[in-house]
């Protein structure tokens, strides 16, 4: 086997590290080390009620992350495998629920589900699974688009019914991105704050919501803290497991998958129930949330539209709330976290797959701060960077450098299986047409990385759009982001600011929409030239 | 490649030169402070901002705003920000987190009282009338079974409103027989929900637009008129009422923190806060009474919000040495 440069992975590797540890591992670091006392341990954990909690988080995020599994499968396939009409319309409709605050299509789902369920585990878990299907989409389809087709065609000519085509070939093939799928959502739903907050009542706490509210109701850091650090704990088991089992099941493939236009009447048949049991999933809690903001005093009405710039409601009574801002620095942010995250995800990704054992290691820890909680991270950036010229407390890029703590882990498990799929000899074959091995690696591996990454870019802006809960505990000088906008607006008595809530609500849709759909356009072009370059 | 350094060196050269020469001829800034906020704290294009704006144009300080996240974000944030503040003057800590905030050693000298409003049942007004039933008029109304399965309240801990209220109760029937009251208000249908937006817009039915079907909430003393303010078609009616013998008094507070650097503009600035030109702001941009008694308030609070004469309080250190313990064992008599 020949070998690369030494240097390459530190010199990949560096950035990320970097990163990784001033902006995450030291800033917690320090929030341990200032609040946690030698009794803090036992103290928190001898909390009553916290095995309640503890039971209530974990129970739910497993029931959530398999039912998101089951339902996102069949949409995985579709969109990775098949070209049809509204394609690019329909892979934003399923990404856009993920990216939009929670505040936000929780108030359309507590429209939604008959009184009977509110407050209940069963509201929490439906919104669970129609928040994250898009995870399983982008990762499972990732994995899936890039499947070589010959196999199951082989396999097909060969006498396999469909489903052992699924059994034998399929799913052992996707085993690495239902891996990375399933670690995500469960990362997803045992962290879950604003959907337990809004939808599973006073009665059903996630872990989560304990620690947020240890820290900013009772004042008690300290004990917020350690049941951080336990929470912690119990995602790195996880989250490190899964990292082990995905190195073990990927597959180096040959050739590749296109998608392609439905063929037998089998096929269409498919595509025609999928898509359409798909969009009207998807689309009827973002209906409910969209009328909203039409909807005044009992009737249809677009005042709350009309009164959306102007800064006075009533002679004398304005909000102070400028939505148009708004947009403007979530779009600002929004581009720096995707630049960031899509960097150092690459970076990262890269340096993983090249150090093979070792790269678990940065795997996990970039995976890491998905599996903190908001409050600990953002106190611990408060009084980490308090000192000049280190006095970053109030510094606009700390928000989009948050958003890029949450999103680069997207753009690594989307890049990763990727770069793990590419055989060997492919790398090889370069090298005995007289690239050196460092040639050979750039031609081989950043070129496939190409794809993800961009599909990844768009998923990383978008989670930047709707993030809430880190920008929350970060100090912000008058820049508020359209979800901070968005739930100032629902937060306060009046018919006419929480219909203007819900018009921004729908302006942060639709410009999610926006995104996902230029992306997936942006990739299919880079897709076409790479299939000529071939 | 030569020409690109000589034409790089000759561009560093000049914006040195510029900086230097900016440096040098301008007089000194005006002094700027910030003011530390909760969420709720607009930070610009409200009366309220206009209002600062002036003072800045009177004084030449400059003020910044900064939010922090809610009121108890904030403290936590002050506190382990205590002598090396994120900022010059906070607003808005209450009376249920002050002694937080005091024994965190926050502010520099005494906080001043700067606005007050109280948290009480609010009750759909077409509800009532529609079936002839008087609304509740006292705390133990609640309890009586033609008010069954009605009210929907907030967890204590998780939202202020609902701390407030159970202060309320506890006030209402002293430390040895609240936990007895929510025993029973419980078994009369009481409805638990985790914040007050949920409560007063998902289950209370007399919110211009709500979905509820519960005609008692527990909200604010001044949301009527921000029912009448915010209302599409305009309306001259409020169409919720307040249960006046319901109330919990919640007091806000502005003060100088402890480590500013500016500790004259920062006073300054505090008491701009608490003089009338500010102050009359208040009612219809935080929908809050001026802690200034010499401010008239405007015509729809005077009309709509009901100003309890006897409000329930309590003092902060009484707060802050029983929230948690209160907070507990209402969660084991109501939720389990």
């Amino acid at each position: 086997m020949n070998r690369r440069p030494w240097w390459l992975v530190p010199a990949l590797a560096g950035a990320p590290v970097a990163g990784l540890a001033l902006f995450y591992l030291l800033p917690v670091a320090t929030l341990l080390a200032r609040v946690v006392q030698p009794g803090s341990v036992s103290d928190a954990l001898g909390t009553p009620g916290l095995r309640r909690v503890l039971w209530f988080t974990l129970w739910q995020a497993l029931v959530s992350t398999a039912l998101t599994m089951m339902v996102g499968f069949a949409p995985a396939y579709l969109l990775a495998r098949f070209r049809f009409r509204f394609r690019g319309a329909l892979l934003a409709m399923v990404t856009v629920p993920f990216m939009l605050p929670t505040v936000v299509v929780g108030a359309a789902f507590l429209a939604l589900l008959p009184n009977s369920w509110h407050g209940s585990a069963r509201a929490v878990i439906v919104a669970h699974v129609f928040f994250n299907i898009a995870v399983v989409v982008r990762l499972v389809g990732a994995m899936w688009a890039v499947l070589p087709t010959d196999l199951t065609a082989a396999a097909r000519t060969l006498g396999a019914k469909p489903s052992q085509v699924l059994r034998f070939i399929v799913l052992p093939l996707l085993r690495p991105a239902l891996y990375a799928a399933s670690t995500v959502v469960f990362l997803f739903t045992f962290t879950s704050f604003g959907a337990v907050k809004l939808l599973g009542g006073a009665a059903n706490p996630t872990l989560e919501v304990e620690i947020a509210r240890r820290a900013t109701q009772l004042g008690d850091v300290d004990g917020a803290a350690m049941l951080s650090l336990v929470q912690l704990l119990i995602l790195g088991v996880v989250v490190w497991w899964s990292s082990r089992w995905q190195r073990r099941s990927s597959l180096h493939l040959t050739g590749g998958g296109t998608a392609r236009v439905a063929r037998s009447r089998h096929e269409r048949h498919f595509v025609a129930v999928a898509s359409g049991l798909t969009a009207a999933i998807m689309v009827v809690p973002l209906v409910v949330l969209v009328s909203r903001s039409i909807r005044l005093g009992g009737a249809w009405s677009l005042n709350a539209w009309r009164t959306l710039g102007t800064s006075e409601v009533r002679p004398g009574v304005s909000l102070g709330i400028d939505p148009l801002a708004s947009l403007l620095t979530s779009l600002r942010f929004a581009v720096v976290a995707a630049a960031i995250s899509v960097a150092i995800g690459a970076l990262a990704s890269l340096a993983i797959s090249a150090a093979r054992r070792h790269g678990s290691l940065l795997d996990v820890g970039l995976m890491l701060p998905l599996g903190t909680s908001a409050v600990t991270i953002g106190l611990g950036m408060l009084i980490t960077f308090d000192t000049a010229p280190f006095d970053w407390r109030a510094s606009w890029w700390l928000i989009p450098l948050g958003h890029a703590l949450v999103a680069t882990p997207f753009v690594v498990r989307a890049v990763l299986p990727v770069l793990r799929s590419i055989p060997a000899d492919q790398r090889a074959a370069a090298a005995t047409l007289g690239a050196s091995p460092l040639r050979a690696w750039l031609a081989v591996d950043v070129r496939r990385v190409a794809r993800p990454l961009a599909a990844s870019a768009g998923l990383a802006a978008a989670i930047s759009l709707g993030e809430f809960g880190a920008t929350t505990f970060l100090t912000r000088a008058g820049r508020e982001t359209m979800p901070i906008t968005i739930g100032r607006l629902l937060g306060r008595a009046g018919e006419i600011p929480r219909a203007q809530g819900f018009a921004l609500a729908t302006i942060l849709l639709v410009t999610c929409g926006l995104i996902i759909g230029s992306v997936s356009r942006a990739v299919r072009a880079d897709g076409g030239v790479h299939a000529r370059g071939e | 490649m030569r020409k690109v350094l000589l034409t790089g060196l000759a561009a560093g050269l000049l914006l040195v030169a510029c900086a230097d020469d900016g440096g040098g001829t301008a007089t000194p800034a005006p002094a700027a402070v910030t003011l530390v906020a909760y969420d709720s704290f607009p930070t610009k294009d409200t009366p309220m901002n206009d209002a600062i704006a002036a003072f800045t144009a009177d004084t030449g300080i400059v003020v910044n705003i900064v939010t922090a996240g809610d009121t108890g974000t904030m403290v936590t944030k002050a506190v382990l920000t205590a002598g090396n503040p994120e900022g010059d003057v906070m607003w808005g800590v209450d009376n249920t987190l002050l002694s937080a905030a005091t024994d965190g050693n926050v502010f520099e000298g005494e906080p001043s009282e700067v606005d007050f409003g109280d948290v009480c049942v609010n009750y759909d007004i077409a509800w009532f009338a529609e079936r002839g039933v008087e609304p509740p008029t006292t705390m133990d109304d609640l309890l009586r079974p033609r008010y069954k399965d009605l009210l929907v309240v907030q967890n204590p801990a998780t939202s202020s409103p609902g701390l407030a209220f159970l202060m309320a109760t506890i006030a209402h029937t002293g430390e040895d027989d609240w936990q007895q009251f929510w025993t029973d208000l419980r078994a009369n249908g009481v409805e638990v929900v985790d914040s007050w937006d949920s409560a007063y817009y998902e289950r209370f039915s007399g919110a211009a637009g709500s979905a509820g079907d519960k005609p008692l909430v527990v909200s604010y003393g001044s949301s009527p008129p921000a029912e009448v303010v915010f209302a599409d078609p305009p309306r001259d009616d409020a169409p919720t009422g307040v249960v006046g013998s319901t109330c919990f008094r919640q007091i806000e507070y502005v003060g100088v923190l402890r480590g500013t650097k500016h500790p004259d503009e920062a006073a300054r600035l505090t008491s701009f806060l608490l003089s009338e030109p500010f102050q009359k702001e208040l009612p219809l941009t935080l929908f809050v009474y001026p802690a200034n008694p010499s401010v008239a308030l405007p015509e729809v609070f005077t009309k709509f919000a009901v100003v309890p004469t006897n409000p329930f309080t309590f003092d902060p250190e009484t707060i802050a040495a029983n929230r948690q313990q209160w907070q507990d064992q209402w969660t084991e008599i109501v939720l389990r």
